[in-house]
């Protein structure tokens, strides 16, 4: 387990080096809450992040943390002065705290999006949505990922 | 080699309707956090953006990272505002590109 | 998996592998009898019933392009001869391994998707769990989806048949385990996260989360040969497609799911 300090110097050179197009031939530390915390805090800055009005939906229990179906909800008119601009997904303990960031707008009609993710391990899962009005709501679910039994090679 | 890509888009739809678009494309989607057997990272292949346009509109657009899971499925909705096409995109690593599209009668 | 896990797993299946006599497994009334689709959660139920979700689609789509695609020396397509799949090729994954008279032998779909490449168009072979022969036997197999498996009609599959039910319930590996200690005496408890489910051939070839793409009942076979900690066979061997056979059997009437997902 790296220490403390060589994991935020890491995180620090990928953000400094433009993020996500880098690629590290080391084996990243894992993600933790404070990491997830500093993801949320690179999208919303230091509003305040409300919960409510977003629905996180996700199965409690995975048979298989390969692919796990996701649901995000917004309630929200989807008007020109009332709608929701960005839904932005994070995980606790996955190596990497961002899933999905998707842009939104009034011409979407209704804010949901599905898709299927890879989670790590049993944590948490944070949504938040971005809305017209720049306030920043939240949901957040815990989910408990269980193991094979049966140990495969690769053919 | 192309990407395979499944798209559904209801192909008519009422004017003002709001309807949900699904894609399905076949991707690795290769973390970059594995290791091969003999202990060598197998480097990161993901797909890391998807933009949809509407009769040339950007009507949604995702930036994905590696917890998407492999063969990304993605859904979301938008207003059948009139006849065209729905143009999709995704992006990633190693220059990946892959287009599809899709076409709707409005009424 | 873990030490701490494989431990578990050991020492749960210790009662199981303590005995030292080939254990009969008591086989499942056929009514029964239910797919591991089942067993599954609510959205992996949804992304199999849904072709626009279903991650086996997209070979299902290869193998559409692959059917029409000449190929080989002959120039020829499969549709050339065989026409359109929906009608040639409806009931055909159902009852396959099927007897082929020139080797006087089961030969699985695979086998024979290959043996028509090689000798009615000319080509190269797939290899096994390729992408073309993924997609191919996806898309021959989707034609049969709903349909009841019938892989056994022939009396010269009989003694085949017997083969692969003495696999079935030989103990093997260092776990000393015979499938249907698990598949026919203790399918509906856990194992670790999974549920142990009865071991139906339905959905072949199935996307399983696991694997993160389309995969083979062989493959699948493979594995668990692998979980059980004995050498599995090398793809193609008599010994898996005889399996395949009991298997298809063992799942007679049952319906075609393919392409199946599973956890």
């Amino acid at each position: 387990m790296s220490a403390p300090t060589a994991t935020a110097t890491r995180r620090q050179f990928l953000a400094a080096a433009g993020g996500v197009g880098l690629v590290l031939a080391v084996r990243p530390a894992e993600a933790t809450p404070a990491s997830m915390k500093q993801a949320i805090r690179q999208v919303v800055s230091e509003a305040a992040v409300k919960r409510g009005k977003i629905k996180l939906d996700l199965p409690p229990l995975v048979e298989n943390g390969n692919s796990v179906a996701m649901s995000v909800t917004v309630d929200s008119p989807m008007t020109a002065k009332d709608h929701v601009k960005a839904i932005h997904v994070f995980t606790e303990k996955n190596p990497q705290p961002n899933i999905i960031s998707a842009q939104l707008g009034p011409r979407a009609g209704k804010a949901e999006i599905q898709t299927r993710v890879r989670l790590a391990d049993t944590q948490s899962v944070v949504a938040i949505c971005e809305m017209s009005d720049g306030s920043f709501w939240s949901d957040t679910v815990d989910v408990i990922i269980t193991l094979g039994a049966c140990l495969e090679d690769l053919p | 080699m192309a990407a395979r890509t499944l798209i559904n888009v209801p192909p008519k739809a009422k004017r003002g309707e709001v309807i949900q678009i699904k894609t399905l494309i076949s991707h690795i989607m290769e973390t970059g956090f594995r290791h091969d057997n003999v202990g060598r990272p197998i480097p990161r292949d993901i797909i890391t953006s998807f933009v949809c346009t509407y009769n040339g509109e950007e009507i949604f657009k995702a930036a994905l990272y590696q917890a998407i899971a492999a063969n990304p499925f993605i859904t979301f909705h938008t207003v059948a505002t009139e006849s065209g096409t729905l143009a999709f995109q995704w992006t990633g690593d190693n220059g990946f590109t892959q287009d599809a599209s899709a076409k709707i009668t409005v009424e | 998996m873990n030490s701490r896990a494989r431990l578990s797993l050991a020492v749960a299946l210790l009662p199981l592998a303590a005995g030292a006599l080939p254990s009969p497994a008591a086989e499942i009334p056929l009514n029964e009898r239910r797919s591991a689709y089942d067993d599954m959660s609510r959205d992996n139920k949804a992304m199999q019933d849904d072709d626009t979700s279903n991650p086996g689609m997209l070979a299902v789509l290869d193998g559409e392009a692959l059917w029409t695609a000449k190929s080989g020396t002959s120039g020829k397509s499969c549709a050339d001869c065989h026409g359109d799949a929906k009608t040639s090729m409806k009931g055909v994954a159902a009852r396959y391994p099927a007897f082929d008279t020139a080797s006087g032998r089961p030969v699985n779909l695979e086998q024979r998707i290959n043996l028509s490449r090689q000798q009615d168009q000319k080509a190269q072979p797939f290899a096994y769990e390729s992408k073309e022969m993924l997609a191919l036997s996806a898309y021959v197999a989707l034609q049969s989806r709903g349909e009841p498996i019938a892989a056994h009609d022939d009396p010269r599959l009989a003694p085949f048949i017997d083969k692969g039910r003495a696999a079935f319930n030989q103990r093997q590996g260092q776990l000393n385990l015979s499938c249907g200690q698990c598949h026919d005496d203790n399918w509906g408890k856990h194992l670790a996260g999974n549920t142990v489910p009865q071991a139906h051939p339905t959905g072949y070839p199935s996307y399983r989360l696991e694997w993160q793409s389309l995969g083979s009942l062989q493959r699948r076979l493979r594995n668990c040969m692998i979980g059980m900690r004995a050498e599995p066979y090398a793809y193609g061997a008599p010994e898996y497609v005889d399996m395949e056979l009991f298997l298809m059997w063992r799942a007679r009437g049952m319906k075609i799911e393919t392409p199946a997902v599973r956890p």
